[in-house]
């Protein structure tokens, strides 16, 4: 009865990690980088969004910058990796490390900035789930339209060849180092939103709040595609399953803390996860393979080919 | 018109593994010439048309197209006047999309890319009529992921990609070597067909002789990051790969030395 009673809450906050991991699957999914700017970048999110709100700031206006804020985190670390050819990986970790002076002095020292939902007019807030959900699905549909627009433009599709096949964007004169800062940007926009939006849920922003918030975003893609990719695999369908993978996690999160697991744990939970979802592809195809003896080719005129 | 003016490049310079790809090279393609390259292992036949691409900057040296120096432009922004073709099937093409999507990206290259949409219903129909102009059943699968292609397949759609806007230089680098030889010599004759309709200027590496011979109006032979052979014009159609083995040794001291060339009659 007790997770019943948790679901609304489970949903809410899946939707909100959810839409971060739509962030996460730009980077990863369609520019093919693993960018660990994201734990950084939820916590500037909401840091900016709480604090601005906290300044007496219109709501509204603390997301706007809050989104900007994020922009700006991916394109150093965009930068970082274009322009002085660090290891996309290691930019990543750097701009982390970076935020994380960033987003204390952003809550003016201290670790912990609150936001009053009796003071303030939030857009969401845990005291009322059901207008949280429907906040989150209204944000969520429109991101995903926006990015539906943008991905299938001539700019949008170059984006998607510099992930997936960097030598031939090149040769057709796309600008890759651009297009990867440009993704970047767009990915850590979307993170940083996400990270507004659940300060405002939880009514508070956390120095800590982002840490392991790559893994809980790549666990959410790797549930969601693991489904969608069945159903049918284009982008958009991709990123209603990448949403759907937030809020299972969520929900399974929430029922392992009702089986009474020690919450200390929950970290470990998330990054096996996602060990388990990376390893099962590489072990189906190195041990479970069928090891068929592969027949010589053979010619037309029946001898054997030797190149 | 294509001129390279005394081109080296040297890789892992100062170490062991120090090796000169090219030594000087000097090579002028007039407008329409069909050039075909053929020689042994690390003569600089690769090197040359990278340096040509942009995949790196040559060490000493100018490559000059229509008298504009390319040689220190980035690779995306000379893509404007090249086409290019890879030896290696997947490397052309963009595998997790669209063969369409594919397509409209070619269709702009050189080009500025605005926020409009990328595959209209129009280029749907332009991109129809030149699949099927390659004859090989890929007019009606304008929406299928090119990654479920076969390489003869991708080849051809590299080929019409990289031909799509009108290159002033063509680059094939062995872009049959990796098909099995029926679909090579498919891919050939619709390279052959391409280059004449279009009058492209095209610089075609190849292991084949027989292909080297048969295919355009000028041959060069490379050796140690030289152009030891030029013949070009009636000369070059009356060849055998007799002749061409001898002149490779007058002109360069050396046996023809090569793991793939084939000596197909």
């Amino acid at each position: 009865m007790a997770f019943f009673y948790a679901l609304p809450g489970a949903v809410a906050e899946g939707l909100i990690w959810g839409l971060m991991a739509i962030g996460v699957y730009i980077s990863y999914k369609v520019l093919d980088i693993a960018d660990l700017t994201v734990d950084g970048s939820i916590c500037t999110g909401a840091c900016v969004c709480a604090v601005l709100i906290g300044a007496g700031c219109p709501v509204i206006v603390a997301v706007l910058a809050a989104l900007l804020a994020g922009i700006l985190t991916g394109v150093i670390t965009g930068l970082l990796h274009t322009a002085f050819g660090i290891p996309s990986i290691l930019a990543g970790i750097l701009t982390q490390l970076m935020l994380y002076s960033v987003n204390l002095t952003i809550l003016g020292g201290k670790s912990l900035a609150t936001i009053d939902p009796r003071m303030n007019k939030l857009l969401l807030n845990m005291s009322d789930n059901t207008s949280a959900i429907i906040v989150m699905a209204v944000t969520i549909a429109a991101v995903i339209i926006c990015l539906w627009l943008f991905f299938y433009t001539e700019v949008g599709l170059t984006l998607k060849s510099t992930g997936d096949n960097p030598d031939m964007s090149r040769a057709q004169g796309v600008n890759v180092s651009r297009n990867k800062v440009v993704g970047l940007g767009i990915s850590n926009g979307i993170v940083a939103l996400a990270g507004a939006l659940l300060a405002q849920y939880k009514g508070s922003a956390n120095i800590n709040d982002g840490r392991g918030a790559i893994v809980i975003g790549l666990a959410a893609i790797f549930i969601g595609l693991s489904v969608s990719l069945k159903i049918k695999p284009n982008f958009v369908v991709s990123l209603i399953g990448v949403v759907g993978g937030g809020i299972i996690y969520y929900i399974v999160y929430n029922f392992v803390i009702l089986l009474g697991l020690k919450t200390d744990f929950l970290k470990m939970l998330s990054a096996i996860i996602v060990a388990i979802f990376l390893a099962v592809p590489y072990l189906k195809n190195e041990y479970f393979k069928n090891k068929k003896l592969i027949p010589p080719i053979v010619n037309e005129d029946g001898g054997e080919e030797d190149a | 018109m294509l001129e390279i003016i005394n081109l080296q490049k040297t890789f892992n310079p100062g170490t062991v593994n120090a090796k000169t790809a090219l030594r000087g090279l000097n090579l002028t393609l007039d407008d329409g010439d069909f050039v075909t390259v053929i020689g042994g292992n690390g003569a600089g036949k690769s090197t040359l048309l990278n340096a040509i691409s942009g995949v790196w900057k040559p060490d000493y040296g100018r490559i000059e197209l229509d008298g504009v120096d390319i040689t220190g432009m980035p690779e995306h922004k000379r893509a404007k006047f090249l086409g290019r073709v890879f030896q290696d099937p997947m490397k052309g093409t963009a595998p997790d999309m669209e063969i369409a999507e594919n397509l409209a990206i070619a269709s702009k290259r050189g080009l500025k890319r605005r926020l409009r949409w990328g595959v209209k219903i129009s280029d749907r129909r332009q991109y129809k009529e030149l699949l099927s102009s390659l004859e090989l059943g890929l007019e009606d699968r304008l929406s299928t992921k090119v990654g479920l292609l076969s390489g003869g397949q991708r080849q051809a759609i590299t080929l019409l990609m990289a031909t799509l806007n009108r290159p002033k230089l063509l680059l094939l680098d062995e872009h049959t070597a990796a098909l099995d030889p029926k679909t090579a010599a498919k891919v050939l004759e619709l390279t052959d067909k391409i280059v004449s309709e279009n009058n492209l200027t095209t610089l075609m590496i190849t292991h084949n002789m027989h292909d080297a011979i048969k295919y355009g109006n000028r041959l060069i032979m490379m050796h140690e990051g030289n152009v030891v052979v030029d013949i070009r014009g009636e000369e070059k159609q009356k060849l055998t790969i007799e002749q061409l083995l001898q002149l490779f040794e007058s002109s360069s001291g050396s046996k023809f030395t090569s793991d793939k060339v084939i000596l197909s009659k």
